[in-house]
């Protein structure tokens, strides 16, 4: 790991302020992806800003939406008795992201941040159409995540929560990556009213993406028998060692399945 | 007291260090004055050095010092050896290239080791590697092990025409080809047997410390064998005479064959400590793990086998191609030789086998010995070989496997080896008891109700360990003996330490080690202490490996307790006033025949120790006897595991669900030590079925180079396992001991595999069988059955 | 170099330590409590796992700047008065360990298993253990060690005697 500069932020307008003059850097949340590529040297930021003093954390119910403050960690989101009464589907999400331990130090904020490709959050962000609030303004998500590891925040733009409305239905399913347990596949779908919403995460190349051709077939019926038939283009989704986009674009089918059998 | 008999389940000993976080594992040590080590290491898989600059490294801060390969070569250490020569068909040594500590002139695998820089921190010395200035020729890379002798494949080594080290074969090919002229039915299969990462939980480290008063090195480092690592260092790289050269293996977080082997890292290090005149350190990073520890696996097999009319096997034949990587690694060429096509009978009873094989150099880490080395390979095939040609033929697997067993013996089988006993039949029927195997087809059914493939699998393995007697294996080209020593000393109170040359990392030999002393000389097993692992305290030993610290290591130690006891009879003559032939020995009191005189144990050691009742001039005072112990014979433990699986059709995830393992390896210590090895080698050997792949790609670069890409198992990919055992005791040592550290790592590979492909119906499903893998297997087959239709 | 003041195993320490000084290197190399363990360097293996404010986490994968004021617990802090925590006490007489490299680490995390969801049973067990490798056991006797050390923390039967 190369050198940095630590500084502890108490508030996020603290937090700006260090951003603003502080050479390089970088936000530091739980840490939990941020730590590990600063060791193998692929991320050397000069300065780290820990958020954790900034009072972020938090899960509280406004009405018909859930609001999560970035600072708030995997395991508090998957204990919440409000997250698990409103979204049992995000609960369970956040209850499956990493391991015990990563649970307990990473965050929402960090994750949707960092937008990984195989992240779990981005799913369910997307399908629950949430909005991300910042310092400066809100984003819907979708105006939010722009691509691999790329989100709409400015330099100087840290998360502040994350507003999820109630869905009437949702289930989320995870088909993991034997070896790192991020998301080959992950399927997240969402019913409000008569909307349907299916995001899909770990295929895309592009990040996280909805499936517009589920969420039609299911807005009519919301039913797995709804997707039969329904395949989705290897094209535009990324293939490794241990899923190749053929597979992807298999699994992606079986999954969604899966995950409107799950919903709740 | 409590004596603690053999056969008992004992609790371990050396439990408590590691349960409070006080085991000392070599990165626990730091020596004062200690500096650390970094290796820059080849981002290219091949490639000449046309220039390796470091000047500027030099000058950075807190480096002590930076070393090359010209350095190694202005010091005349000399190169890394592979211990066990390999003849050709054509009667020719193999053809190995030289094999530095630090590369010359050119590197031939990504990680092979270009320099060293030593500093004050680690973050220093990798500051500075980064400041080195390497010019490489990148070259085109060999990587495959099918193609690397294939016409144009860039050369590895000059010295080896073709990549090919050598070109072996065993058995007789006149008679094999014969039999299969002769046969009513040929099974062929082929057979890629994937290349696997060790992966023992504690990285490689090592600590090198120069004692300038008396010119004298130490050596901590991460081995399985520190007597054979300081006999390599001395007579073949010449880093100091083994008399001045101390090699401490101290706490070893597992090895699994990985850390048997002499690397370049633990010998820049002790080399470098004498030339800098301060400690040096290394730790490898997870990664650095990855690309230099010997690999393990590698081959690509045809395999055939001949039946007759009867459904009786009458021919064997295969021909192997075994990666040896960029260099040959300590103890390489023996693996798919001497450890791997002399298996190649199984439990059966062929008459005629031939094997081929060709050892290829590529540029990838060196494969080396892993768990099993060799006998897994072996096992894949002959099990994979007789499932197969069970179903083809329309056999029963189970069937097809007795009508075939060795049932008598000794039996000489037509590749060296002699099996000395065994009842396979019984492992077999006992497995299929305790796995339900009669109720296994509504079990199908059920499944198949949920949408799942069931399958059932079997592999009824037989295997080699405690390779020995030496001078046969000398014959056979090894370059050292493969006997075991211990040193039992007893104390004037009657404690006893006994110093082996067997190395634990994880067997428990501090406890069934003290298990056989308590229970030989009546002694409670807190009395009891084993020392190994240190040349300093030991005296000299073969280590841990081959499943042989039992049948070889307790042996000798048994054989030392022979001799204890004798001397402790003359002394109880004499304390007791008796004639040395009148003194019997039981339950650690000397009794004297017909009398009710007794003394115990201790009360003799310290007669001997006092030496107030015997005569000096007739015998010598004290109690410490040593043994040498050479086994007469391979043992062969051997058993049968069937596997259980359930592969869910839409997504090709396998789960498996019951796994049944009944070993027979002869007598056992301690029941509950040999019931976790049989699970640890399950889960090794499961992790190669479904999970792990080292995968380089076409430039040579390993893909699977963290625990990110690399699938190890984990609680939630395996079952509890359902272990019994048969016993036919060994009878080529006194303890009856056949060993039990590989058996489940080479059983349970083809079990998975048989059962999945008796889940799929089809005979062409490769290891690791991922989800992905299996999901193709799916579709090819759902695809053929349309065309059928 | 900033400071930074916890608690370690119940005793206030404090040392001005590089930023970039992850609290598992504080442990072993300010601290000399080398029970924790470094087995991976993506977070994946759990040989490092100790407990910060009562929670099990990679102590690779955190920085010791970021346990300021923290209270943090480490294998070498489980013993009370010489007397094993029951968790211990369970993997020794279940034989849940073999080389002892990735024991710690499992100890930490079971013990947080089972502060979290009380006893648990065996798949629950083996989800939970998601974020500790073991390479010797093939996690086997490590079930049966946690179940067991599960019912000693819950009241409900010593270690020793649930191997009966």
């Amino acid at each position: 790991m190369y050198p940095f500069k630590y500084h502890k932020a108490a508030t996020v307008r603290g937090a700006v302020a260090i951003l603003k003059k502080a050479e390089e850097p970088k936000l530091l949340a739980g840490g939990q992806t941020l730590i590990p590529t600063m060791k193998q040297r692929l991320a050397s930021p000069k300065a780290l800003v820990d958020l954790a003093g900034a009072g972020l954390s938090g899960i509280e119910q406004k009405g018909r939406t859930i609001v999560i403050g970035a600072m708030t960690t995997h395991a508090e989101v998957a204990n919440s008795a409000v997250v698990q009464a409103a979204i049992p589907a995000l609960a369970k999400l956040a209850g499956h992201i990493g391991d015990p331990q990563v649970r307990h130090r990473g965050t929402i904020g960090g994750s949707v941040a960092n937008n990984d490709p195989a992240a779990d959050y981005p799913a369910a962000l997307m399908a629950l159409g949430a909005t991300v609030h910042t310092n400066k303004r809100k984003l819907a998500a979708e105006e939010f995540f722009a691509g691999l590891f790329s989100t709409a925040l400015d330099e100087d733009e840290i998360v502040t929560k994350v507003a999820f409305p109630v869905p009437g239905k949702a289930g989320y399913v995870k088909f993991p990556n034997p070896a790192s347990r991020y998301a080959i596949v992950g399927v997240f779908v969402a019913k409000k009213g008569r909307s349907v919403r299916v995001a899909v995460t770990g295929a895309g190349s592009d990040g996280v993406f909805r499936h517009e051709a589920m969420e039609e077939a299911l807005g009519k019926r919301f039913n797995p028998k709804s997707l039969d038939g329904i395949a989705t283009p290897a094209g535009n989704l990324n293939g490794d060692i241990h899923a190749s986009a053929e597979y992807r674009a298999h699994l992606i089918g079986v999954i969604a399945k899966r995950a409107v059998a799950a919903a709740a | 007291m409590t004596v603690t008999a053999i056969g008992s389940a004992v609790r371990r000993k050396e439990d408590h260090r590691f349960i409070t976080g006080k085991g000392q594992y070599t990165d626990d040590i730091n020596r004062p004055g200690q500096t650390h080590a970094y290796f820059l290491r080849s981002p290219h898989a091949h490639a000449t050095l046309k220039k390796v600059d470091i000047a500027r490294a030099k000058t950075m801060p807190g480096v002590v010092a930076i070393y090359t390969g010209d350095d190694v070569a202005a010091d005349k250490v000399g190169g890394l050896i592979c211990g066990w020569m390999i003849h050709s068909k054509d009667g020719t040594p193999m053809r190995a290239g030289p094999h530095p500590i630090l590369a010359q002139g050119k590197v031939r695998y990504v990680g092979d080791h270009v320099a060293v820089v030593v500093a004050e921190t680690l973050a220093q010395a990798k500051d500075a590697a980064e400041a080195i200035d390497v010019d490489y020729g990148v070259l085109p890379a060999n990587v495959d092990t099918a193609g690397a002798q294939a016409k144009g494949a860039p050369e590895v080594h000059s010295e080896a025409p073709n990549n090919t080290v050598y070109d072996w074969h065993i058995g007789d090919k006149a008679a094999t080809e014969a039999a299969f002229k002769a046969a009513k039915h040929v099974t062929k299969l082929d057979i890629v047997n994937n290349r696997l990462v060790p992966n023992a939980m504690e990285p490689r480290a090592a600590v090198g410390e120069y004692d300038a008063g008396n010119d004298a090195l130490t050596l901590y480092t991460t081995s399985q064998n520190p007597h054979v690592a300081r006999l390599i260092m001395s007579a073949f790289l010449g880093i100091a005479p083994e008399h001045k050269l101390r090699v401490i293996a101290p706490d070893v977080g597992g090895g699994f064959g990985s850390k048997i082997f002499v690397y370049a890292e633990e010998t820049v290090c002790v080399w470098a400590a004498r030339k800098c005149g301060r400690p040096v350190k290394w730790t490898a990073d997870r990664t650095e793990e990855f690309l230099c520890v010997a690999h393990g696996r590698d081959h690509v097999t045809r395999a055939e086998l001949a039946t007759d009319a009867e459904g009786k096997i009458t021919g064997l034949r295969v021909k192997t191609i075994a990666n040896m990587g960029a260099y040959l690694s300590t103890f390489a060429s023996s693996v798919p030789t001497y450890l791997y096509a002399t298996l190649l009978s199984g439990q059966y009873a062929i008459p005629n086998i031939y094997a081929e094989v060709d050892a290829v150099y590529t540029n990838t880490s060196p494969v080396d010995a892993y768990r099993g080395a060799g006998r897994p390979e072996a096992t894949f095939v002959v099990e994979r070989l007789v499932e197969a040609a069970a179903r083809e033929i329309g056999m029963d697997p189970a069937a097809f496997r007795k009508r075939n067993f060795v049932s008598k013996f000794p039996h000489q089988t037509p590749v060296i080896m002699n099996y000395d006993a065994g009842d396979y039949k019984a492992s077999l029927v006992k497995a299929m008891d305790m796995a339900d195997v009669k109720g296994f087809g509504k079990r199908k059914r059920e499944a198949a109700k949920q949408g799942k493939l069931r399958g059932l699998g079997y592999s009824t393995y037989i295997e080699a360990c405690g390779i020995a007697p030496s001078q046969a294996v000398g014959s056979l080209g090894a370059g050292v003996g493969l006997w075991e020593s211990a040193e039992v000393r007893v104390n004037p109170v009657g404690t006893v330490e006994v110093l082996t040359g067997s190395h634990s990392h994880g067997q428990g030999h501090e406890t069934t080690f003290a298990q056989l002393v308590s229970s030989r000389l009546g002694i409670s097993i807190d009395n009891v202490s084993i020392v190994h692992g240190d040349t300093d305290k030991v005296q000299f030993g073969m280590g841990t490996y081959g499943s042989r610290s039992g049948a070889v290591g307790m042996s000798a130690i048994s054989k030392a307790l022979d001799k204890i006891e004798a001397k402790a009879k003359k002394v109880a003559a004499h304390v007791l006033e008796a004639a040395e032939a009148d003194i019997d020995f039981k339950d650690g009191q000397f009794t004297v025949k017909g009398t009710d005189k007794s003394v115990d144990f201790g009360t003799v050691a310290l007669n001997a120790y006092i030496a107030h009742k015997f005569n000096p001039q007739e015998l010598e005072p004290g109690l410490k006897e040593g043994s040498f112990y050479d086994p007469t014979n391979f043992t062969f433990p051997a058993g049968c595991h069937i596997c259980e699986i359930e592969v869910d059709q839409e997504t090709g995830v396998a789960s498996i669900v019951k796994w049944t393992a009944v070993d027979d390896f002869g007598n056992v210590i301690n029941p509950m030590i040999v019931e976790g090895q049989v699970h640890g080698g399950i889960a090794q050997g499961v992790g190669q079925a479904l999970l792990e792949s080292a995968i380089y790609n076409k430039d040579g670069q390993l893909v699977t180079a963290s625990f990110m890409d690399y699938a190890m198992p984990r609680a939630h990919d395996l079952p509890s396992f359902d272990v019994g055992m048969t016993v036919t005791p060994c009878p080529s040592n006194p303890l009856g001991i056949k060993g039990c550290g590989e058996a489940g790592a080479i059983a349970s590979p083809p079990a998975v595999i048989n059962a999945l492909t008796d889940a799929l119906g089809t005979e062409n499903v490769p290891m690791p069988a991922t989800p992905q893998v299996l999901w193709q297997v799916i579709q090819r087959q759902s695809k053929m059955a349309k065309a059928a239709e | 170099m900033p400071t930074v003041t916890l608690t370690v195993n119940g005793r206030q320490v404090s040392a001005d330590v590089d930023a970039r000084t992850l609290l598992v290197q504080f442990l072993r190399e300010n601290l000399r409590l080398t029970g924790t363990h470094v087995g991976c360097d993506t977070s994946q293996c759990g040989a490092c796992v100790v407990h910060v404010d009562g929670k099990a986490v990679k102590s690779c994968t955190t920085f010791a700047v970021q346990c300021e004021g923290a209270d943090v617990v480490t294998i070498e802090g489980l013993a009370k008065d010489g007397k094993l925590h029951p968790m211990q006490e369970a993997f020794r007489e279940h034989h849940g360990l073999q080389c002892g490299f990735c024991t710690p680490g499992m100890i930490m995390s079971a013990v947080d298993i089972v502060n979290r969801k009380g006893a648990v049973d065996e798949a629950t067990i083996r989800e939970e253990l998601e974020g500790n490798i073991c390479r010797c056991t093939g996690y086997h006797n490590i079930v049966r060690a946690v179940e067991a050390g599960a019912l000693a923390m819950t009241g409900k039967a010593p270690a020793r005697q649930a191997a009966e």
